[in-house]
């Protein structure tokens, strides 16, 4: 009995900081139709104020509460809702929830170049004396900070009622909550209601993001990641519409993972892994049995249908000349580089070279499920972890070929691709987008740590492969031969990739996905089967991720599941649509962004910089956190530009070549022609 | 009498309260081009998603070309040989016309497999082309083939979203407002392709319209819907001078 009120009361504390959170996300997808996941960073921006405040700073509780949670929370609400979602209402909710994603990988590491609050300790939360224990009952204890959560989240929810039922503000925004389109018939400015539901929802989200830490003892990253997958299920529980059921939702999955964590055997592998993955465990099964679930309620604007039509790839503008003349610049540019990696440039370069060609291979990953088939995946550094951590364990415990192995381990990453895509079957969208993540969570925290899946508590080792004659084998170190020959072997399965993505495109599968795209409703009055087309798309793009996973971690030889975490896998997504997710060229961009940025722009231009343009402290001190936040606010443009912000910029000057070609040309006929007369 | 190509029999539906289709029964023949008629809200889209499959409907049975439809899917109807238009355009954004018809006709032919995209063999085949360009001249769209489908004129939409239909070969084109949004010139040039289509191809035709010449000049046989229920049927003069057809749907003006 002890044990379960001392369970009962711990989980509701935890459960009080989902169901805040879970709340604003209602909130705001109800009023904007955005699915605000970036709320995990805007919660972490709230607790990280305070943290310096009132921590660091010493101010008293009251100011410094007021100023991160009343004023800084909604100010950022209210500014993402005046600058980006006010603009997307029409835009596909995938692009919505692209921005979002952008803003969440950019978000803590902008807070990151003003508070470095990484792994900071201690928290102090929002009481005095918040480690002071009551204890109400013999054996049950309660400190003051379970306290405090467990009260602000009740006051939140009657508040919430209160403005609901008995306020004009909470009517309005329960009208705009139920139909925005009536509302605006009736007279009442919705986009004012909006932008105040964003302020209430991103205080909300600032409230959990200060209560939160109590229960971790910390302010980290990590912990705001849990508590947006735990908040997600719960609001996904509640069809993205009701608030009192995510309300309960997020104190139930507070409660259930406290008896899990009590009532499960301790020193069993599987009891001991589901703890801490139980909210992706719930979010998945939630996600897959929910019926209501199957069509998108997302806001549908009856003037979606005028938006200007999406603009046409590069390659669509391109006529015969410019295409050549492309191309050969392209065979230009790499000949020269291969040709520098190989004779003139040292081993760093040729290292770079080499990850370059491996992260395109998994980036083409992304361009198959994203630019042909439409769908976000968040879950393809999971498939290429696959195709690691299976290729390693076939290749080093089986002492299969490791090439064999690496094609073993994809196709069981294509299989599990597969059943994922069988979940397309009936959830759409976000949700197919927020299963992947569900599953990519899953996959990080609990089958990783099994022994047979991610080597358990030890390093993982692959092998370089041995094709006949050919080793390729790591150079020793001192010795005068290169990593050449690695470098051909990824080149050949990269132009494979590409080639067969191309061929993929021009034939059955592409026209399928791309009619799919354009209106599923007419593209079955044709005869296409959407589950088929869709359940291929995520096959073969868990296949190329299991298979460039693979080759990394052959190439690396000793690798961790680091190297393959979900966060990762967000990111991937964030870049590859920045940089053109549309084709294999694409993907090269991609990844030749992913490793120079961090490797080679920033050591380079940060000093230039702090030399001789912008001579402040401090610049250097997020080196890593500058590619998140460079490429996470390019992907806030995607609903702008889906074809990725740098193709666009390519198509545009593409097309200004292109205006003068078509000038030459039409010079040129109007003097033959009058020459002819 | 022939055998029917279709055949539908006490088809229900009903939407939340609101009955869109009660017991309605009706058949297509062969080759035969067969008007629907009936005012706004009839039902006549109801039962043309109902045909498809795109909606389930309560009660009732759908028989096409001697195969029972009720546990078949969308997309392997059309496979049978049913094709249709929508009332609301739906076409594919960001292709071309010359692409809606080659992803039509590889949809027919249904032989898309993946391993032949992988072996380089997925390119439209000369078969394919010709029928697309066939289809393409036939419709007068030729010029337009290569325009991205934005940027054509409703009317030209209309005629892509036939062809599309066309190219999957249909038995029996299930057509819902055509000539909505078309001028006079443009419905006339669309009933011509349609008669042409009808005899060349000998496709049958069910055809939901509201332009009364145009269905007068086309079709043998019409069925007349009003709030969901079949209220006359039978060949087009005998319909048309029913009385109470007139008052529902055609006023007086006929
Ligand atoms: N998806 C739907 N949900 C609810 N009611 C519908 C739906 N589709 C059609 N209806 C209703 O069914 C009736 C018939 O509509 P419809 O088939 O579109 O008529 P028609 O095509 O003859 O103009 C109308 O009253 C319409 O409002
Ligand atoms: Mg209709």
């Amino acid at each position: 009995m002890e044990k379960f009120l001392s369970a009962l009361i711990e989980g509701m504390s935890f459960g009080g900081v989902y169901a805040l959170v879970a709340v604003g996300l209602v909130l705001a997808y109800k009023t904007s139709g955005v699915f605000n996941i970036a709320f995990g960073a805007q919660a972490f921006v709230s607790g990280a104020i305070y943290y310096q405040l009132h921590n660091r700073s010493e101010w008293p509780i009251i100011p410094a509460f007021l100023l991160a949670v009343v004023v800084a929370a909604p100010l950022v609400g209210a500014a993402l809702d005046r600058m980006l979602f006010r603009h997307l209402r029409t835009a596909p909710p995938l692009s919505r929830l692209v921005v979002a994603l952008g803003l969440l990988v950019a978000i803590p590491e902008v807070v990151g170049l003003f508070f470095k609050v990484t792994q900071a300790t201690q928290y102090k939360g929002i009481v005095p004396g918040g480690e002071i224990v009551y204890r109400p009952l013999s054996g049950v204890a309660i400190t003051r900070d379970d306290l405090s959560i467990i009260l602000s989240a009740a006051l939140v929810a009657i508040g919430l009622t209160i403005l609901f039922r008995y306020t004009s503000l909470g009517l309005r925004m329960r009208a705009v909550v139920e139909s925005p389109r009536l509302t605006e018939l009736n007279g009442i400015r919705s986009d004012i209601v909006g932008t105040t539901a964003w302020m209430l929802s991103s205080f909300v989200a600032g409230l959990a993001g200060v209560l939160l830490p109590t229960v971790f003892q910390q302010v980290s990253v990590i912990n705001y990641t849990t508590l947006l997958t735990a908040a997600i299920a719960a609001a996904v529980l509640a069809s993205l519409t009701s608030i009192p059921i995510a309300f309960a939702g997020g104190i139930g999955l507070g409660i259930l993972q406290q008896f899990v964590s009590r009532y499960l055997p301790t020193g069993n592998v599987f009891a001991s892994n589901v703890k801490p993955s139980l909210p992706f465990i719930v979010l998945f099964v939630v996600l897959l049995f929910k019926r209501s679930l199957s069509y998108e309620q997302g806001l549908k604007d009856p003037l979606a249908g005028v938006d200007p039509p999406p603009p046409v790839p590069a390659s669509a503008v391109r006529s015969r000349e410019l295409t050549i003349g492309t191309r050969i610049f392209g065979f230009v540019v790499g000949t020269w580089w291969f040709y520098s990696v190989l004779f003139l440039w040292n081993d760093i370069w040729l290292d770079r070279t080499i990850r370059i060609l491996i992260y395109a291979i998994i980036f083409c990953s992304i361009v198959v499920i994203t630019g042909m088939a439409g769908q976000i995946s968040f879950a393809q550094a999971t498939f290429a972890g696959m195709g690691a951590f299976f290729s390693a364990q076939i290749a080093t415990k089986q002492g299969v070929s490791v090439i064999a192995a690496i094609f073993i381990a994809s196709a069981v990453a294509a299989v599990v691709g597969a059943l994922i895509g069988l979940i397309a079957l009936r959830r759409r969208g976000i949700f197919l987008a927020l299963a992947t993540y569900a599953f990519a969570l899953f996959f990080d925290n609990t089958m990783v740590r099994y022994d047979w899946v991610g080597g358990g508590i030890f390093a993982i080792e692959s092998q370089r492969p041995v094709v006949g004659p050919v080793d390729f084998a790591r150079p020793v170190p001192g010795s005068t031969t290169r990593d050449t020959a690695f470098l051909v072997l990824v080149l050949v399965v990269l132009t494979l990739v590409g080639i067969a993505i191309i061929w993929m495109r021009n034939g059955t599968t592409g026209r399928f996905l791309d009619a799919l795209r354009g209106s599923e409703t007419a593209a079955a009055s044709i005869g296409i089967n959407a589950t088929k087309a869709r359940i291929i798309a995520f096959a073969v793009s868990a296949f190329i991720a299991g298979l460039g996973g693979g080759l990394l971690a052959s190439y690396k030889i000793q690798f961790s599941s680091l190297d393959y975490k979900a966060e990762l896998g967000l990111f991937w997504v964030v870049i590859v649509v920045t940089l053109g997710p549309r084709t294999v060229e694409g993907a090269i961009q991609a990844a030749a962004g992913f490793v120079l940025f961090q490797e080679w722009v920033l050591p380079t231009a940060i000093p230039w910089l702090y030399n001789h343009a912008l001579p402040f402290a401090d610049i250097t001190a997020i080196s890593i956190g500058w590619q998140q936040i460079f490429f996470g606010l390019g992907a806030v443009t995607y609903a702008k530009h889906p074809e990725g912000i740098l193709e666009s910029n390519k198509t545009a000057s593409l097309t200004r070549v292109q205006g003068l070609i078509d000038r030459f040309k039409s010079r040129r006929d109007s003097e033959i022609e009058t020459a002819s007369v | 009498m022939r055998d029917p190509l279709l055949k539908v029999t006490s088809i229900t539906k009903t939407f939340s309260g609101i009955t869109a289709l009660d017991d309605v029964t009706l058949d297509v023949s062969p080759g035969e081009v067969v008007g629907l008629v009936g005012p706004n809200g009839a039902g006549k889209t109801t039962l043309f998603n109902c045909l498809l499959g795109q909606l389930k409907p309560d009660r009732g049975t759908v028989m096409f070309a001697g195969h029972d439809l009720t546990r078949v899917a969308p997309h392997l109807r059309a496979r049978l040989g049913i094709g249709r238009t929508f009332q609301r355009m739906e076409l594919f954004s960001g292709m071309t016309p010359w692409e809606h018809f080659l992803v039509a006709g590889r949809a027919r032919r249904g032989d898309g497999r993946l391993w032949k995209d992988l072996l380089g063999m997925g390119r439209p085949s000369k078969e394919e082309r010709a029928s697309a360009s066939d289809v393409l001249e036939l419709l007068g769209l030729t010029a337009d083939a290569r325009r991205p489908i934005e940027a054509l004129s409703l009317g030209r939409g209309r005629l892509v979203e036939l062809g599309r239909a066309l190219m999957i070969e249909p038995k029996l084109l299930l057509l819902d407002e055509p000539s909505s949004g078309l001028d006079h010139a443009e419905t006339a040039e669309l009933a011509e392709v349609l008669r042409n289509v009808n005899v060349e191809r000998s496709t049958a035709i069910l055809l939901v319209e509201h332009d009364v010449p145009m269905v007068r000049s086309l079709v043998s046989r019409v069925f007349v819907l009003d709030f969901g229920t079949l209220i006359a049927s039978g060949t087009t003069e005998s319909v048309f001078a029913n009385n109470a057809v007139q008052r529902a749907y055609l006023g007086t003006n006929v």
